[in-house]
């Protein structure tokens, strides 16, 4: 674990107006640090969050914003289980160098990709197929192999052993700012 | 954990308040309200229908989800583990309580290429500190550890939520 606080900064702050007003070290660490999970599933989830903070609903809602402007936030929302809402897999191929840019394309084009990584292996490009039932996934797999020309390992999640509370972020009390 | 209720059955229902959330809600004051509109259902229904998928456990969780490589998390390293098919739950589960373990996953071995079973997904902020957690985990195995190596992402090439 580490203090993120001056990467949080470092990032949000593009030193524009609307970001010095609304930017919130000490909210940003405890909207991360409290609300990864619990995230109310409720009509006025910004009400609730507002109230427990101590902070009025627009705040919060602003502040996420300019977290989302600065790509620090992925998203706000549900985090689905993989394997419960249709069935993915893990895909890797073995692609030549020369030619991983333009596999990289194909590959990714495909809506059925969600996730697609180079990786400095043998196997270099790894993805994430998805699809609604495993005769769509076997079509989708088949026709990248032959639209490639490239075999694919397919590696399916046999079993999840990890507790997901989210990622473990350390922010430090209070935190800083840069001078402001 | 990985004791997953297999009976419940997703409707049409269910998978349009999937589409509707899975890239994440809007940013707006009212979240339920307007993907309860923008899909036609009650706002009761909209929320009704992801409490339920919480406790059917295919929603794991409903929060505030940052993005790690700006957070300072810029080392992603896959590692991947040999160990014995008939100690694999008991490693799996050693391996996935780990704090610096984002993902533990038991994956088919691919023979000849690919003898690896247990996968561990690692963040740090260098190539250095993810190398020592992975040091941890091979520690932790002992003699399980029967290979392993260190995949390190060189780059995202797409990245987006669950898609249906």
């Amino acid at each position: 674990m580490i203090n993120i606080s001056e990467d949080v900064n470092t990032v949000a702050q593009d030193k524009t107006y609307e970001h010095d007003r609304l930017y919130n070290t000490e909210l940003t660490q405890q909207l991360l640090n409290e609300y990864q999970h619990n995230f109310p599933v409720t009509s006025t989830p910004y009400a609730e969050i507002a109230e427990r903070l101590g902070v009025d609903e627009q705040t919060v809602l602003d502040l996420l914003k300019v977290l989302d402007n600065a790509s620090i936030l992925s998203r706000v929302g549900p985090v689905f289980r993989p394997n419960r809402v249709g069935v993915s897999t893990l895909a890797a191929m073995a692609v030549p160098e020369y030619k991983l840019e333009k596999i990289a394309e194909i590959i990714s084009a495909y809506p059925a990709v969600n996730h697609n990584y180079e990786r400095e292996h043998h196997f270099n490009l790894w993805f994430v197929v998805t699809a609604e039932n495993q005769m769509l996934l076997d079509e989708v797999l088949q026709d990248m192999q032959t639209q490639t020309d490239i075999r694919i390992m397919s590696l399916p999640m046999e079993k999840d052993y990890h507790i997901d509370l989210g990622f473990p972020l350390k922010l430090v009390e209070g935190g800083h700012n840069h001078d402001k | 954990m990985s004791q997953q209720k297999e009976t419940y059955k997703l409707d049409d229902i269910d998978r349009k308040v999937i589409s509707a959330t899975q890239a994440g809600l809007p940013l707006t004051l009212h979240p339920y309200h307007d993907v309860a509109e923008q899909i036609g259902l009650k706002v009761e229904e909209v929320i009704a229908r992801l409490q339920n998928m919480t406790d059917q456990g295919i929603i794991r969780r409903t929060g505030v989800v940052p993005n790690h490589y700006k957070l300072g998390f810029k080392s992603n390293g896959m590692s991947v583990w040999n160990v014995p098919d008939d100690k694999i739950k008991a490693l799996g589960k050693k391996v996935g309580s780990l704090e610096f373990v984002s993902h533990c996953y038991q994956r088919p071995r691919f023979l000849p290429e690919w003898p690896y079973n247990l996968f561990a997904m690692v963040h740090g902020t260098s190539h250095e500190e993810v190398n020592e957690k992975v040091k941890k985990i091979s520690e932790l195995l002992a003699a399980d550890d029967e290979g392993h190596q260190i995949l390190f992402s060189s780059r995202i090439l797409k990245k987006t939520g669950l898609r249906i």
